[in-house]
């Protein structure tokens, strides 16, 4: 038994897993963002963000390395030549993950996962400081609350 | 074939399913339309998240 396995395999033999994961990117980078299931979307995020990075090195090594994977010519030249250089300032975090409702048939979660825009303000900060601030707020009502009572 | 001995009584049975209750989903309101939805989704009746990323709410089926 082959213990601390972390890698997804979705039922699937390694070169079928392998196919599935090329053509997700390919449509993410094509379509800018796409419905699929939270597992699957949370296991493409690593594959995506990998070939973004390998876009903004953007040197032949890269490119044919890029290719090895997505295996589509005109998606790599898109995402070495469009996609990647909106990246030029972000350290990792290309995509986003929004949970949606679940499929009718199985009940699947399932999920939206998409390319951040550029001009999007980093979310992380944002995220902490709401946080603190309800966090906050829920401790000044109960305050109120005891004052009240 | 190993067979019930006894019938089990009303109070046996209700015994038993007391724990089988079923507990409600954790919801939150939509800070958009005040609809209840499911924390951390995006809303399923007016398609947004956190007040943007609006969808189609046809795209959710």
């Amino acid at each position: 038994m082959r213990h601390n396995r972390d890698e997804k395999r979705f039922d699937r033999r390694v070169g079928h897993l392998r196919c599935m994961m090329a053509n997700m990117t390919n449509s993410l980078f094509l379509h800018g963002r796409i419905r699929t299931t939270l597992p699957k979307a949370k296991e493409l995020r690593s594959f995506a963000e990998n070939m973004i990075t390998l876009g903004k090195q953007g040197d032949t090594s890269a490119r044919r390395r890029a290719m090895s994977f997505m295996r589509d010519k005109s998606v790599v030249a898109r995402l070495f030549d469009e996609i990647s250089l909106k990246y030029k300032d972000r350290n990792g975090g290309y995509t986003r993950i929004l949970r949606a409702d679940s499929r009718p048939g199985d009940s699947a979660d399932m999920a939206l996962i998409e390319l951040i825009e550029s001009g999007e303000a980093k979310e992380e900060k944002k995220g902490k400081t709401k946080k603190a601030t309800s966090r906050k707020k829920a401790e000044a009502s109960v305050k109120q609350g005891k004052k009240a009572a | 074939m190993p067979n019930p001995k006894k019938r089990h009584s009303k109070t046996r049975r209700n015994k038993r399913r007391s724990h089988d209750a079923l507990s409600m989903p954790a919801l939150s309101l939509c800070p958009q339309c005040g609809e209840p939805k499911l924390p951390h989704h995006i809303c399923p009746n007016c398609g947004t998240y956190k007040g943007r990323e609006v969808i189609k709410s046809k795209e959710l089926s």
